[in-house]
């Protein structure tokens, strides 16, 4: 039983009734019905409770700006919440709740808040429960609970959602009289036009009122003019689109709604969707808010905006009240009446604060009574409007106010003037003016390329609407160097006129301190009285008080309270509207979800993945994978059903006792050629470059200009002009840049060419005592012996018959091999060992075996033994350094700083009891049982169980460390707890170095 | 989205782009005291105003050169690495 609802008109279809749920109840609406329309078609008052004082609250608007009806849509895993009711579309099978009140919205235990709200007043929560100390912890959970808004999904989204670039001429927000107007006009001319509106319809203001445009309906004009758009290949309709941010150089984000308003059955393809647009020109068209009026329990169920009123009457043929009381301080409200006398609603009067109106003679003509000079002082009823108390005014805020007149109602309609959406105009950078005349900021100069128009620029009436959309698009068109092409404006008339004089708040009836009942924000429960006593405790910037009563937060933003909040904090500090300014309108204009913000990117499309050429191989060996970069890289390749460490150490052992192999095709490879290659790589690494052979290899460190260690790897001169690089797999791409920078804008006099290879050519490691064996075996057409093929060398050969570059090099310090391989080739190249090295118990392995094996012999990893702030001597690298040249960093080696003897040095570690694995991090000390804090003296870089030593080895950074060898410290655990560890060479196997020359 | 006007490449969003930092001229570490040589690598001006800073276009690996107002946010110009070369007196 739709008892609201109006026997005819709205543009609701009556043939297609939707059932729904609201808080359990089952109701019905139709279609073409907002969540909100249905709900009061079914004279639903109360919607939810206040934030803070649990208040019962109803519906007050029609669109973004509502505070109240705050929903929770959807079941599972599909659900939303915080959606106004407002925009909801209905659909059959709507589940919808309150998102506050407990147990229910009509009963809630927490209304007793509403008893002490004086206690409950600005800044309640900062004074109260900041005592006793360490008890905030207990507060949280409670607080957090009674003030929460809806609740998010716990499940994983199931829907999809998807980011789409466009690039237009003219993108126009908004489509009521002045954005179709201006879509109309810049598409005629041939511009590329994106329109996006908010609604499921175009037409904006024009679908909620009486309008007559050319002499017939609106309505019918709106059909004619989306038609006309919608047939144009230059222009794209975005219906159910809210443009949501500004951002530089015009471009603009829109969230377009795809599937929200069809019942969960119904919904295919993506839910919702982000229009990134760069647009030339913009038309910003997206209208005006009207503001409520702040008297005493405004916040009632039944106390409406008056355009709210005319909306639902005209658009959804719901008639909010049977008794209706208008409130107002301008003439559009009128308009309201007359609308909700048509629709034979009773209006028992208009309350107009101005003592002289000249639209109460459209009242007259209509029989309905003004009391001019008149205000609302009191509302009375709890969960609905049941009357109103009126009371004479002076005219003087200061003066209190009697009220005296008893008004039996069940609806109040308030009107406190109009604002204009100025929120994408401040987005792009713009600022906002006070107009004296119509009391509202105004958009001031753009600062991008857009221009405001209709109501969003200050303009109420529809013919000016009409006149200024026409304009702003010809304009947008020109600035594109299109020809406008000189369209007529329509001619449509205005009954109402439009004047207004301020009326901030209501003057109290006794102490206007003690008016903690005149909400200004509704959602934030924040007052009159909140605010003056924001201003009484000493704030004086809006922006301090919006954050001390909370005005102006939530879901809506304060579209509804800001300015009303900031005309009574003006009148508080005696200073004027413009002076104490706004608050920074910032993105989103409404909330947009994470869904929609994520688009396609997540999981699998979360961030790119790389993979090796044999990644295959290493997924069907069951091999867990690392992510290093944005590398996958096998960890270790569990046999039976091994853990990570039976598996390291098993794959230790077999590597230093006969053969391993290892995937490395993830380091950064650069080729390097030029005449000048010589001479760019003497500057960018440390050791001598010119006295490098062709076919022969180099360890080379890189350094930043602060002197400390910043990339490393095998370098390699494969002829006299042409090198090859290898740079850690993390480092590649910040290396290469990095090159780049050097030759592109210091040493431009360098000719040298830089080309990555990282992916173009794989590399797999062959390494143990039988490598040799196993390359001899697969058939190599080169002599691998010692004397022809020496350690650090490198030959083209072929393998089995496949070209390769060979390289003697070793991350291990066991004889080993490098087979560099074109990519395409490097799967079946591993096969091929693979099969061949089975006599040799060839055991692959992965990241961490290596990492084991290359800190049993000290080898760092830049960036995991070092941060930044080691230097090559600091990490034992003296040898590596020439001294017959200058290269990067070199200078800053020389600095006090840098040659201090109790600078961090690398070590290593034993641990006394011989068994305990040092966490790495582990900091340092001499003696834990110092006053605390304990002064730290280094912290351990890396720590494994050495599988081949039989005890756990760590490396560490350590004040003075090379001069206190032999010397005992001790590292401190997560626990508490502290061991004894031994500092020893950083070298822990093969000392000498034998085994990789072999 | 911001645009950037590479000088190779024309104008393109923002996000092809990598921030290099503060330019300013290499000091010669020959003729450099500690101090000034710590002062040249450590130390930037962090001037609010227009400052001149290195940008990279990623996808080509192009560095250039940016004229930026650290107040506005607001990128005057953009010129290739030669034209500063040039004023230095350096070939």
């Amino acid at each position: 039983m739709q008892r609201n609802r109006l026997d005819k008109g709205g543009r609701i279809d009556r043939s297609r009734p939707l059932n729904f749920q609201f808080n359990g109840r089952k109701l019905q609406g139709f279609a073409g019905d907002t969540l909100a329309s249905a709900l009061l078609a079914n004279g639903i008052s109360v919607v939810g409770r206040s934030f803070k004082l649990h208040r019962p609250r109803g519906i007050i608007g029609f669109g973004a700006e509502e505070p109240n009806a705050i929903m929770q849509i959807g079941k599972g895993d599909m659900t939303l919440p915080n959606l106004r009711a407002t925009q909801v579309e209905l659909y059959e099978g709507m589940i919808a709740s309150s998102t506050k009140g407990w147990p229910s919205v009509n009963f809630d235990v927490s209304a007793i808040n509403d008893v002490f709200s004086r206690v409950f007043s600005a800044g309640f929560y900062y004074k109260t429960f900041m005592r006793p100390k360490g008890l905030w912890h207990f507060y949280e959970k409670l607080i957090r609970r009674s003030a929460g808004f809806g609740k998010a999904p716990t499940a994983a989204d199931p829907d999809s959602y998807e980011h789409r670039n466009a690039h237009c001429d003219v993108l126009v927000a908004g489509a009521g009289p002045a954005g179709l107007m201006a879509a109309m006009a810049a598409a005629s001319s041939g511009a590329r036009v994106v329109i996006a509106d908010e609604q499921n319809e175009l037409g904006g203001s024009l679908l909620c009122g009486d309008y007559q445009i050319d002499g017939k309906p609106a309505n019918k004009w709106v059909e004619q003019t989306a038609a006309a758009l919608g047939g144009m290949d230059n222009v794209t309709v975005l219906p159910r689109s809210t443009v949501f941010g500004y951002y530089d150089h015009n471009f603009l984000a829109v969230v377009e709604r795809c599937t929200d308003h069809l019942s969960e059955a119904q919904r295919t393809g993506v839910r919702q969707r982000v229009w990134r647009v760069r647009a030339k020109e913009v038309v910003l068209a997206q209208g005006a808010f009207e503001r409520p009026l702040v008297f005493c329990n405004n916040d009632r169920p039944g106390v409406m905006m008056a355009s709210a009123v005319s909306a639902y009457l005209h658009r959804y043929a719901v008639s909010p009240g049977r008794r209706a009381v208008l409130f107002t301080n301008n003439d559009s409200a009128y308009q309201t009446a007359i609308d909700l006398a048509r629709s034979g609603t009773t209006v028992v009067a208009i309350v107009d604060s101005r003592p002289h109106a000249a639209a109460s003679e459209l009242a007259a003509s209509a029989g309905i009574p003004v009391l001019a000079g008149h205000v609302v002082v009191d509302v009375s009823g709890r969960r609905r409007v049941t009357g109103v108390r009126v009371g004479k005014w002076s005219g003087d805020t200061a003066d209190t106010v009697d009220g005296t007149i008893s008004i039996r109602c069940d609806l109040v309609a308030m009107s406190g003037g109009w604002s204009p959406a100025v929120h994408l105009h401040s987005h792009a950078g713009g600022r906002n003016e006070w107009n004296d005349e119509l009391h509202c900021f105004v958009p001031g100069a753009s600062t991008q390329a857009n221009r405001s128009a209709g109501s969003g620029n200050g303009v109420w009436s529809l013919s000016g609407c009409l006149r200024e959309g026409l304009a702003a698009g010809d304009e947008a068109a020109s600035r594109c160097g299109l020809k406008p092409a000189g369209l007529d404006v329509p001619q449509a008339e205005d009954p109402v006129p439009m004047s207004i004089e301020p009326l901030w708040r209501v003057p109290a009836e006794k102490d206007p301190d003690r008016c903690s009942k005149q909400f200004i924000d509704f959602q934030n429960d924040t007052s009159v009285a909140d605010v003056r006593l924001a201003v009484r405790e000493g704030y004086r910037n809006v922006e301090h008080v919006k954050r001390y009563t909370a005005l102006g937060f939530g879901t809506d933003q304060g579209k509804l309270g800001n300015i009303n909040g900031m005309a009574v904090l003006a009148e508080c500090l005696g200073k004027s509207i413009p002076e104490v300014g706004t608050t920074t309108f910032r993105p989103a204009y409404t909330p947009v979800t994470f869904g929609a913000i994520a688009g396609e990117n997540v999981g699998d499309l979360f961030e790119p993945v790389r993979t090796t050429a044999i990644h295959e191989w290493h997924e069907a060996a069951g091999a867990p994978f690392e992510v290093v970069g944005q590398w996958h890289r096998p960890w270790y390749f569990p046999r039976d059903g091994e853990d990570l460490h039976a598996a390291v150490a098993r794959e230790c052992l077999a590597t230093r006792n006969s053969l391993g192999i290892m995937d490395a095709s993830t380091l950064g490879k650069i080729d390097v050629r030029g005449p000048d290659a010589v001479e760019f790589l003497e500057r960018i690494y440390t050791h001598n470059i010119a006295k490098m052979k062709v076919g022969r290899c180099a360890y080379g460190v890189m350094l930043g200009e602060d002197g400390m260690l910043m990339d490393d790897g095998v370098m390699a001169r494969l002829g006299e002009q042409h090198f090859y690089l290898t740079t850690t797999t993390g480092g590649a791409a910040n290396v290469l840049s990095w090159l780049e920078l050097w030759l592109q804008t210091e040493w431009p006099e360098l000719d040298v060419y830089l080309t990555s290879l990282t992916d173009h050519f794989s590399t797999i490691a062959v390494v143990g005592p039988n490598s040799r064996h196993l390359l001899q075996k697969v058939g190599c057409n080169i002599d691998l012996k010692k004397e022809s093929f020496p350690f650090m060398s490198v030959k083209d050969a072929e393998l089995g018959g496949v070209p390769v570059q060979l390289f003697r090099v070793s991350f291990s310090g066991e004889l080993a091999f490098e087979v560099n391989i074109d990519s395409n080739h490097a799967l079946q190249m591993w096969e091929m060992l693979m099969y061949a090295g089975g006599e040799f118990d060839i055991t692959p392995y992965g990241t961490e075996t290596m990492h084991v094996l290359r800190a049993e012999k000290g080898f760092v990893i830049i960036g995991q033994d070092t941060d930044g702030s080691v230097t090559p001597q600091d990490a034992g690298m003296h040898w590596l350094l020439s001294k017959d040249k200058d290269f990067l960093g070199r200078r800053s080696l020389s600095r006090p700083d840098c040659v201090r003897d109790n600078r961090k040095q690398l070590v290593g570690l034993l641990s006394g009891d011989g068994k305990t694995v040092l966490p790495e991090g582990a900091q340092l000390v001499i003696d834990p049982n110092a006053e605390k804090p304990v002064p730290m003296c280094g912290h351990v870089s890396s720590s494994y169980f050495s599988a081949c030593l039989g005890h756990p080895i760590a490396l560490a950074l350590l004040e003075g460390g090379r001069s206190k060898k032999g010397e005992t410290l001790h590292a401190a655990l997560v626990d508490g707890s502290t061991v004894e560890v031994q500092i020893v060479s950083a070298i822990f196997y093969d000392p000498k170095s034998e085994r990789q020359n072999v | 989205m911001k645009i950037l006007i590479c000088p190779l490449n024309g104008p393109r969003n923002i996000s092809e782009f990598t921030y290099g930092g503060e330019y300013h001229p290499l000091a010669d570490p020959q003729k450099s005291n500690d101090r000034a040589w710590a002062d040249y690598v450590f130390f930037h001006d962090n001037h609010a105003g227009i400052v001149i800073e290195w940008w990279c276009h990623t996808a080509s690996s192009y560095w250039f050169l940016a004229e930026r107002d650290t107040r506005t946010d607001n990128v005057v110009r953009t010129f290739p690495a030669s034209e500063l070369a040039t004023s230095d007196g350096r070939s």
